[in-house]
């Protein structure tokens, strides 16, 4: 008996001593030779980069490298930081949490799903980077969380970019006017419910921060009678949005509020927001420019439903005119694959530069979420997450060739398996079959509210 | 004099759109005239590139390809170092039969019931739908617009992307609709058992034959001259028993395109297969068949988890490689101008520019029976062209300018003009 406690003891030692030393894997390659599009410093011609336990160590000519580490020939390819979704809800076995116009508290950090086929898809696109966003459903969702996509693991806290800042998600116009509106009778109904929402929730935030503050003066005293206030997770999240530790990424589409949230914001002394999807953000672009982080925009999606309607393709150009900090997402398994291409797209509307179209999926969306210090551009000294085109990556032309995430290779065309499944259901004997309608969307989780008017509301709803 | 005097603030409106543009209540419209397209790099499509080479509109036609066409009083646009192509055909969309996606009062594009082939997309287009304008300042000019659900949706219309009314807008084609019961599961809400879909989609094949037999009986009384009861249905479908319209078939998992293989056997009618999204796994069967398809849209994700990640990118080469005639589709309303860059990425993906640009022009054409009008630049075909300043496929590249039926379309649109409004817009004041 003794004898088999001692095992146990010793093969859960074991198990959770291998558990903590799961390091993440960090890789070195010599790419030679490339045309390195570093973003924040030009096009280098026939230029070499050295990775280096999965950092930018060298950017140079001609470098000379220890000959253990990989060499990759790029001659007449072109290299560029690996590329950054803004706006995403891959590898997510949830989106909403859509009991309550306010979810601050719940974690899209518990909802990571390593199997996402997605992830892969992602990276054959030349994707590094997404940001796993809550849903749209509530005035203000839940926290997102930054992902890095390390293909291959089971674990999801791998998958998780430690480095970067907390993020919230809002929402305003028809999607919580929807669903707690006219689905469940619950402000909001409009979006002068909406703007109700947000103040009230920071409001009763400082209350109850004040409520604190008056319990932490008394709590030390002799003869204290009082009891502590009831420690809420959704209010705390509130006061760290006010302290600024964490930046709020919104889903909102009208000028109107849009300009409305940022009012809010300047009234309780909020800087860091950027706005997404804001279709009609060209609108109200000197003051996106003025009072906060920027936008997230789609290349040129519009009427799927009313309040994109009065959009324009050319909304990235005119927001990037005006000095705002502007990116791409895709919002969508499908165009995550090709984010390359949705950037090229503002040089037809609106005549981008190369450099102003491509920072719109590298250094503005890396700022967007304040991981810009460690992605987002080729520097030294940088995390080596990074994509190998054939051909300039705005050319319709243009294939990925290979990816890599913290100096690991995660994709190579020429070594793809076609299955890329991590595991197989047993028991599924016939695959399902998806055509285009199906994609994952912000109001993913909210339609069984809705059986009574329409389902198909849902098929391209963002 | 007076045609000289027009002539010349005909020339000043070309020279000044955009300021006209901006003028209170100037409202700019497509007009017709002679057009003399100058040294442009021709891209025929049906022959070879022609360099250097002027083009003249007339009458709605392409009256001439030649170098150095005399001037005379024709309206001369210079078109040095840019190129002119055929309009661009986009094989299956719902453009002018939705105007905001989420809106049903806006959607036009399914009747009650499951067969209900008499239904005209024509119809229900709105001339003035605003994605119309959108559209074709990309350089497609030319859509089949689809009718969805049921068994048979409806009547398709290959519309052009101007007129004032849906006549003027007929390209001149019908083809009826179908879709082909699916024994595929229908993504991750499908909870029924493989033995029960199996069994649903050959009951669902049934009802169809059941369909089709009625029409065929119909159609053979009708020959025979007998009396028939009104019978909208069954009228419709038995023109195309009869050969008379063609059946386009929309399939896409690779099962159900063999089993609809089968279904067209032993039927003498002319049908395309349409969506195809499977079709790199059956291609030689397609071939076999001769069975023409149009597949897209292109920018789409695999159907399977556990396909290729490229093997929607790569589905329309791999079928034009095994010999299927390939046109491409966006299956879009709102953003039917990305149809170049869905053709584009067949083209990288396997295809190649130039057949990517067939499965776009001339293909569609041919499928459309309407080759002698468009689908390629030759003399005698319909004035449908644009004129680009590099490769239309490329999204750097700009459309200059975009003639239907030699009408000089305007080119703005909602988007442009929301761009020339905003792009520069004082803040408000700081107190």
């Amino acid at each position: 008996m003794v004898r088999k406690i001692l095992v146990s003891i010793i093969i859960l030692t074991l198990f959770i001593g291998t558990s903590q030393a799961q390091e993440i894997e960090k890789g070195d390659v010599f790419i030679q030779n490339a045309h390195v599009i570093t973003i924040t410093d030009g096009i280098k011609e026939n230029t070499d980069v050295w990775v280096k336990n999965g950092i930018i160590h060298q950017i140079g000519n001609q470098l000379q490298v220890p000959r253990d580490v990989p060499v990759i020939d790029a001659s007449g390819k072109f290299l560029m930081p690996g590329i950054i979704d803004a706006h995403s809800h891959v590898a997510l076995g949830a989106i909403n949490e859509a009991s309550s116009p306010i979810t601050a508290e719940v974690k899209m950090e518990d909802v990571i799903d390593p199997f996402d086929i997605g992830i892969y898809r992602a990276l054959a696109g030349g994707t590094t980077i997404s940001h796993a966003m809550h849903g749209s459903a509530n005035a203000i969702g839940g926290q997102n969380i930054t992902l890095k996509h390390r293909y291959g693991t089971f674990n999801p806290d791998e998958l998780v970019m430690e480095e970067a800042p907390r993020t919230i998600k809002f929402a305003l116009g028809e999607n919580p006017t929807r669903v707690h509106g006219r689905g469940k009778n619950l402000q909001p109904r409009s979006r002068m419910g909406v703007e109700a929402v947000i103040r009230n929730g920071f409001e009763e935030a400082l209350q109850y921060k004040e409520s604190w503050e008056a319990w932490n003066k008394v709590k030390d005293q002799k003869n204290n009678r009082q009891v502590p206030p009831t420690f809420n997770s959704r209010l705390e999240t509130l006061l760290d949005i006010l302290d600024g530790e964490i930046i709020i990424h919104c889903h909102s589409y009208r000028a109107d509020e849009i300009y409305m949230l940022i009012q809010v914001c300047q009234d309780y002394g909020i800087d860091k927001i950027v706005f997404s999807h804001v279709n009609e953000g060209f609108k109200v672009a000197p003051e996106l420019a003025k009072y906060t982080m920027g936008a997230s925009v789609f290349s040129d999606w519009w009427a799927y439903k009313f309040e994109v309607y009065y959009s324009t393709a050319y909304n990235a150009a005119i927001l990037t005119k005006n000095g705002v900090i502007t990116s791409i997402n895709s919002d969508s398994a499908e165009l995550i694959r090709h984010l390359y291409h949705e950037a090229a797209k503002t040089q037809r509307y609106g005549g981008l530069s190369d450099e102003e179209a491509l920072a719109l999926i590298t250094i503005n969306p890396a700022r967007q979420l304040g991981i810009d210090q460690w992605v987002g551009s080729i520097e030294e000294g940088k995390q080596a997450d990074l994509v190998l085109f054939d051909k300039h990556p705005l050319s319709i032309y243009a294939i990925p060739q290979m990816t890599w995430v913290d100096g690991i290779k995660y994709f190579d065309r020429e070594e793809d398996k076609t299955d890329q499944r991590l595991k197989v259901d047993p028991e599924e004997t016939l695959e399902p079959m998806f055509l285009h309608a199906d994609h994952i969307n912000c109001m993913s989780d909210v339609d069984f509210y809705f059986t009574g008017f329409g389902r198909n509301l849902f098929e391209h709803n963002h | 004099m007076k045609n000289k005097i027009s002539i010349l603030f005909l020339s000043l409106l070309l020279l000044h759109l955009p300021l006209f543009a901006q003028i209170d209540g100037e409202v700019i419209k497509a007009f017709k005239g002679d057009f003399l397209l100058k040294n442009a790099r021709i891209y025929t499509v049906s022959s070879e590139i022609l360099e250097g080479t002027d083009l003249l509109i007339q009458d709605g036609k392409i009256a001439a390809i030649g170098k150095g066409l005399p001037e005379e009083n024709h309206l001369v646009i210079d078109c040095s170092g840019k190129r002119l192509y055929p309009g661009f055909i986009d094989s299956g969309t719902s453009l002018g039969l939705v105007e905001v996606n989420s809106l049903p009062e806006t959607q036009d594009y399914m009747e009650l019931g499951k067969v209900t082939p008499q239904m005209q997309a024509l119809t229900a287009v709105n001339p003035n739908a605003v994605a119309i304008p959108v559209t074709r300042v990309s350089g497609v000019t030319t859509v089949l617009t689809q009718p969805r659900g049921g068994y048979f949706p409806g009547t398709a219309a290959l519309i052009q992307l101007n007129g004032y009314t849906p006549d003027q807008m007929d390209a001149g084609f019908r083809a009826v609709l179908m879709n082909f019961p699916s024994a595929a599961k229908a993504g991750g809400y499908d909870s029924r058992s493989a033995e029960t879909i199996q069994k649903e989609a050959e009951k669902a094949v049934e009802e169809i034959d059941a369909i089709w037999e009625k029409a065929s009986t119909y159609h053979q009384i009708q020959e025979k001259g007998g009396e028939v009861d009104y019978y909208p249905e069954m009228a419709h479908l038995a023109r195309v028993v009869s050969g008379e319209l063609p059946l386009f078939i929309e399939v896409n998992a690779a099962k159900d395109i063999l089993s609809a293989l089968e279904w067209v056997k032993d039927k003498e009618i002319d049908v395309v297969f349409t969506g195809v999204a499977e079709g790199w796994k059956v291609a030689e069967k397609l071939s076999e068949a001769g069975i023409p398809v149009i597949t897209g849209p292109v920018l789409a994700l695999p159907t399977r988890k556990s396909n290729a990640y490229d093997s929607s990118y790569a589905n329309a080469s791999v079928l034009q490689k095994a010999g299927v005639k390939v046109t491409i589709r966006t299956q879009d309303t709102e953003n039917v101008r990305n149809l170049p860059f869905h053709a584009g990425f067949a083209a990288a993906y396997g295809m190649g520019t130039e057949e990517a640009l067939k499965a776009i022009t001339l293909h569609p054409a041919e499928l459309f029976n309407v080759a002698d009008k468009l689908g390629s630049l030759e003399v005698g075909k319909n004035a449908t062209l644009f004129l680009a300043d590099g490769d239309p496929f490329e999204p750097k590249t700009q459309i200059h300018q975009v003639f239907i039926d030699g009408y000089k379309i305007p080119m703005t649109n909602r988007h442009i003009r929301l761009y020339q409004e905003f792009l520069d817009r004082e803040m408000k004041p700081e107190n």
